[in-house]
């Protein structure tokens, strides 16, 4: 019994995991990830790959120096100037490469910076215009994640993976050419160990790679189960489940553990095989070479610089691995940023679109018919008509499309079918942005940035003076509490911070909506989470706010409601009833009955 | 070290990894000298002498020798892994347990980031010094050491030409060290500004295009994304700067070699293979102290990391079981508040002031009040989430601290303000304080609830997964979810913390309607900001400021002219006007 119960503690909580896939090589993809250097193509691409060249070349060129010349010439013949003048020229060749390795880290981490910046500048300014039909979709964490994370995985690529390649590939070919024409058949004999080594920079490597990928599944399942045991800490305690969750940790800490073990296994034979070839290499250079030199065929000096590119070799084709790597971690990266470049928005700005001069407020719903996806409606055909400065309340059970009523007004989405007309312009024909400048809506919970407080308020209205600011506060009676704050209007403030109360934080809301100062408010349960007390002082800050605009108010207190020029009562997408309160009351219907039900909670339970 | 040695029960039961590890690291080192040495045989005596029947035992010694590294390299690194692996594996699960037995209070000043932050980031560099940083130190060591020995062999005097570059690589290793740390910690800085930014945008993205501010963000967001790339390129510079400058500084060395070296060989005071073997080793000691800085660095993060896990694991709990715990199957509901007066932090102001009560089996006690009053705080009290300063909490006559915790706390449901749910499905979600409740119980929880018609209305039902990867709900929803998962838990007391305040009118008035037979037996509390809520408790509790100013049935509270009444006007006002013209 008691082990069943732990079987199934630790199935308890289920996390998202990516799959372990690897796909075949898009190229199409991965010229378009390196457009994105294009901008650099003449100018810092080519000064990069100057450098590397140079540094390139001087890395090539001193064995020799040192092997052939030195050691063969001028230490075999005692030639004392020779020498001075070899090592000289050697000593150049290092400031050369000193200075050309200076401006190779400096411009080629300019360039990757520089792409990375225009990369995630696109990003972002791209998923700024999307609609809200994508954000809907999508939660914020996977949306961070893109913007931040995979962008980043991209970075080492631009800086160095890129050029590396480059210079890893003369690397190779000219230490190929320089041992060819120094002895061909000892060339010949020592590239035995060729096959090998990129056997094991591909094929072990690959393995390894799967499975640290592995690990980071396993990680990541362990960090998204810590994250939320501290979120859900007081339920946990509360519900005493704190020996349950253990079980499920230890499982999760287990299977981490397996994955790396696994993955230090096979990472732990890298080097030693690595090494295992190249001295391979080494023994094949000392057999053959030796033999070689007996017969003279070839010199001492000849022979040490052969050593000397051995040890060389690897590198190059190592890093050609780790770059490869690089590319295909980048290439699935790319693949879900070039997603979400490609998503268009569906609320898109129509060519002709024309700017909505000064509205007065006068909304139109005719024949709207609106769905989130294929299988909900939301509105089935409202026919609506909103007058400049009214106060209009949408009245409803969850789901009836209150919100979606205000979010076709804001052309947040477009309708199914119908039009939503303003001043009787079609929306579609207008440009978001004039559109939007003119409403304002305040939602239940309040967004605070991270910032002064008076910072938050001129979110509304960005070139708003001090005063302005202030006045706006003043206004909906934000003043109070702002003053009692230790810094006033420049009290840092934060999303999660605990130094605004809820009803604190709508009266910021109400002084940001209030200075954007909207011809169309829209408030969308704005008051919900309020205490009564706190409610009343909203109350008079709401009339305020109110005054002279189109409202449109979404709430479930009726208090809140009864005082609309307007009240619709929706149901399941339709309108109902309409009317003043008065007159929906004395027509008993569904108003009537909710009115009722909320007073016969009073007496009923 | 100090904090290594606190931390030592979580590594030490596994020294036998280490010690093999290290073991086998002296093996892989001395070889690692033994190839330059080989170059240089084969160069002077094979070559120069002309002993080329030496050649084959030459090269098939060196096979072998390399066979024995590769074996005791693998040995060595993955000895190593499994010493980090296998304490991080133990100190995670004991950090995970620390976690879950803190109390409120801890959590009430703790920032999840930050402790997830220490969980992955300190955890993993605390892993990371024990596979690699301590083998790393006495790496350093044996390569060096055995270097120089041979070199010393060879030629003093060369040695020392060669090696007068070391003081001035190890000072520039130095200051590149302190120049590039302050650099990484700028870049991780404005990197997490930048992830805060966009985090932002993203979770406001609604404030953000409802006042049409996408421009204005755009431009907030070039600035912190210029700056991360400005931070970025400022470590880089002086990457460039320095390391170029060590590897110049190790080049000299070989053009001192050669010089020097070269006129040995000519006048015949060394051997060619000498000098070819010494370039080799000039590396294995140039490279080590290039790292030292890296190593050092290893050493200094893994004690920050640990200073910073024992603060975790020091962190003191103090409500602990007493020293004979009653445990009780089922208690009965008698709670009574004695002059309870509680402050959350020292100095703070008092949270709640001299609460006295009495709630008996069965009954039902409201309380109201605005936020802040202290209406939460009397029922987390009764579950000790949080310690009085002064008076006593009995239930059933017991002081609760006498009770087992555990014993106490699963005798309390909680429907707490945030209506957390885990990623799971509903089905675990409600029976989360009953992991074995049969689907029975978790229907009729979700039922009474008012919850089983929505749940039947999803795609799969009970088995809808919750979440991270799961549906979304709304709200009302999720409240209506919590409410089932402490029904569920079929407990003694019942706290409603504001459960239904998402809810709309008429769902609210069906699950009062229904909770008005869960609450059969059990003692109920139920806090509300709506009257109509907690009208018919059988005491209502008026709080302002931590203080009890009101007390009462809804009749009596009603002519007393108080702050009661004076909410109850403000929300029943206007019904009472429309009941009198339309409804009666």
């Amino acid at each position: 019994m008691e082990k069943h119960k732990d079987e199934k503690m630790l199935s308890r909580f289920k996390y998202s995991a990516d799959e372990v896939i690897e796909k075949p090589f898009n190229w199409k993809q991965m010229l378009r990830l390196f457009s994105y250097m294009k901008p650099y193509r003449k100018g810092l691409l080519p000064l990069s790959i100057l450098m590397v060249l140079l540094n390139t070349s001087v890395k090539l060129i001193i064995p020799i120096l040192i092997g052939v010349y030195t050691l063969d010439i001028a230490l075999e013949n005692k030639d004392g100037q020779l020498l001075a003048i070899l090592v000289s020229v050697i000593a150049a060749l290092y400031i050369l490469s000193y200075v050309a390795n200076y401006f190779r880290i400096k411009w080629m981490n300019i360039l990757g910076q520089s792409v990375i910046y225009d990369l995630r500048k696109h990003l972002f300014t791209h998923v700024q215009t999307l609609s809200h039909r994508f954000f809907d979709q999508r939660s914020a964490g996977s949306i961070l994640v893109r913007i931040m994370n995979d962008i980043n995985s991209l970075q080492e690529l631009f800086t160095n993976g890129v050029i590396n390649l480059l210079m890893d590939m003369i690397l190779l070919v000219g230490i190929f050419i320089i041992l060819f024409t120094l002895s061909p058949s000892l060339t010949l004999a020592i590239m035995v160990i060729l096959p090998i080594m990129f056997f094991i920079s591909t094929s072990l490597r690959r393995k390894i790679r799967r499975s640290w990928q592995v690990v980071r599944l396993k990680q990541s399942k362990l960090n998204s189960h810590l994250n939320e045991s501290i979120q859900g800490i007081r339920i946990t305690q509360a519900f005493t489940q704190e020996r349950e969750n253990m079980i499920y940790f230890d499982g999760v800490n287990t299977e981490n553990y397996e994955s790396w073990r696994i993955a230090s296994q096979k990472n732990a034979m890298f080097r030693p095989l690595v090494e295992l070839t190249n001295a391979l290499g080494s023994a094949v250079l000392i057999w053959f070479g030796a033999y070689l030199i007996q017969g003279n065929e070839i010199s001492i000096g000849v022979f040490v610089s052969f050593a000397f590119y051995l040890g060389m070799f690897w590198e190059p084709i190592s890093r050609l691995g780790m770059v490869y790597n690089q590319l295909l971690m980048g290439m699935a990266s790319s693949e879900r940023i070039f997603e979400f470049l490609d998503e268009k928005p569906n609320v898109a700005e129509n060519k002709n679109a024309v700017q909505l001069n000064d509205i007065r407020g006068n909304i139109e719903f005719e024949n709207v018919k609106f769905a989130y996806d294929d299988r909900r409606p939301a509105l089935k055909g409202i026919n609506l008509e909103m007058r400049a400065g009214q106060t209009v309340a949408l009245v409803g059970h969850t789901g009836s499309g209150k919100t979606t009523i205000a979010n076709l007004i804001s052309r947040f989405y477009d309708p199914t079918e119908g039009i939503v007309r303003i001043d009787g312009h079609d929306l579609k024909e207008v440009t978001l942005s004039s559109l939007r400048k003119q409403i304002s809506i305040v939602l239940q919970d309040t967004f605070i940035f991270s910032g002064t407080i008076k910072e938050n308020i001129r979110f509304g209205r960005p070139d708003a003076t001090d005063e302005e600011v202030m006045n706006a506060a003043k206004a909906v009676g934000a003043d109070s509490f702002i003053g009692n704050l230790p810094k006033g209007y420049e009290t840092e403030v934060e999303e999660r911070g605990s130094i605004l109360s809820v009803g604190e934080r709508q009266l910021l809301s109400f002084a940001r909506a209030l200075l954007a100062d909207p011809r169309i408010l829209i408030l969308d349960e704005a008051t919900a989470s309020i205490d009564t007390e706190t409610e009343m002082k909203i109350q008079e800050a709401l009339r305020t706010l109110l005054n002279g605009r189109t409202a449109i108010i979404i709430a479930h207190r009726l208090s809140t409601i009864r005082e609309a020029d307007h009240i619709f009562v929706l149901d399941h997408g339709t309108i109902m009833e309409q009317g003043n309160h008065h007159q929906l009351m004395d027509q008993e219907g569904e108003y009537y009955s909710l009115v009722k039900a909320q007073y016969s909670m009073l007496n009923a339970v | 070290m100090e904090t290594f040695k606190k931390l030592k029960m979580y590594y030490w039961p596994y020294k036998h990894y280490f010690i093999w590890s290290i073991g086998f690291l002296i093996i892989v080192t001395a070889i690692t000298v033994v190839y330059p040495m080989i170059l240089q045989i084969t160069i002077d005596e094979v070559v120069v002498n002309g002993q080329y029947n030496w050649i084959p035992p030459l090269a098939l010694g060196f096979i072998g020798i390399m066979v024995i590294k590769g074996i005791a390299s693998f040995i060595y690194q993955y000895t190593g892994d499994l010493f980090g692996i296998t304490s991080v594996y133990k100190l995670r699960n004991a950090l995970y347990e620390k976690l879950q037995f803190l109390p409120f209070r801890y959590y009430d000043n703790a920032k999840t980031g930050d402790l997830m932050s220490r969980l992955t980031a300190d955890v993993e560099g605390f892993r990371f010094f024990l596979s690699v940083g301590f083998s790393e130190l006495i790496r350093f060591v044996l390569l060096i050491g055995i270097s120089f020995a041979v070199m010393f062999y060879y030629s003093m005097s060369l040695t020392i030409v060669t090696l007068i570059t070391l003081p001035f690589l190890a000072v520039v290793t130095f200051k590149f060290d302190k120049a590039v740390h302050p650099a990484f910690r700028n870049i991780r800085k404005s990197f997490g500004r930048l992830n805060t930014k966009v985090q932002e945008n993203i979770s406001g993205i609604n404030t953000v295009k409802s006042l049409s501010r996408e421009d204005f963000e755009i431009n907030k967001f070039n600035d912190t994304n210029g700056d991360y790339k400005d931070k970025y390129l400022q470590t880089s510079y002086i990457w460039a700067k320095y390391f170029p400058l060590m590897e110049f500084l190790g080049n000299i060395s070989v053009v001192f070699l050669l010089s020097y070296g070269g006129y040995l060989v000519i006048s015949g005071e060394l051997m060619p293979g000498e000098l070819v073997a010494f370039y080799s080793l000039l590396w294995y000691i140039m490279w080590p102290i290039m790292n030292l800085g890296f190593v050092v660095n290893l050493f200094s993060q893994a004690k920050a990391s640990g200073e910073r896990l024992l603060e975790i694991l020091d962190a003191e709990n103090e409500i602990v079981n007493g020293p004979a715990p009653i445990s009780k199957e089922r208690l009965n509901g008698d709670v009574e508040f004695r002059n309870v007066t509680l402050r959350y932090t020292e100095n703070a102001k008092e949270a709640l002031s001299k609460i006295s009560f009495t709630a008996c089996q069965g009954k039902m006690i409201g309380l109201i009040g605005s936020t802040g009053s202290g209406k939460t705080s009397i029922t987390q009290l009764m579950t000790r989430f949080y310690e009085p300063e002064t008076g006593e909490i009995l239930i059933d006559g017991i002081h609760i601290n006498e009770y087992d915790l555990s014993s106490l706390r699963s005798s309390i449901g909680f429907v707490l303000q945030e209506s957390f749910l885990f990623s799971s499905s509903i089905k675990a979600n409600i029976s989360y304080g009953k992991p074995d409740a049969a689907m029975e119980e978790i229907i009729d929880a979700a039922k009474r609830a008012q919850a089983h018609d929505f749940i039947m209305e999803l795609p799969d039902g009970y088995e809808t997964m919750l979440g991270e990867r799961g549906m979304g709900l709304s709200g009302g929803q999720k409240q209506r979810i919590a409410i089932a998962r402490a029904i569920c838990a079929d407990p003694s007391i019942l706290i409603l913390d504001d459960a239904t305040s998402a809810v709309d009118m008429e769902t609210e008035y069906q699950i009062q309607k229904a909770l008005k037979e869960v609450m059969k037996g059990r003692t109920t509390f139920i806090i509300a900001h709506r009257i109509s809520s907690l009208k018919h408790a059988d005491e209502i509790l008026v709080l302002e400021n931590g203080r009890i100013v009101e007390r009462g049935i809804h009749d009596r509270l009603l002519s007393q002219n108080g702050p009661y009444q004076r909410i109850y006007d403000i929300q029943y006002q206007d019904l009472e006007k429309i009941s009198k013209s339309h409804i009666s």
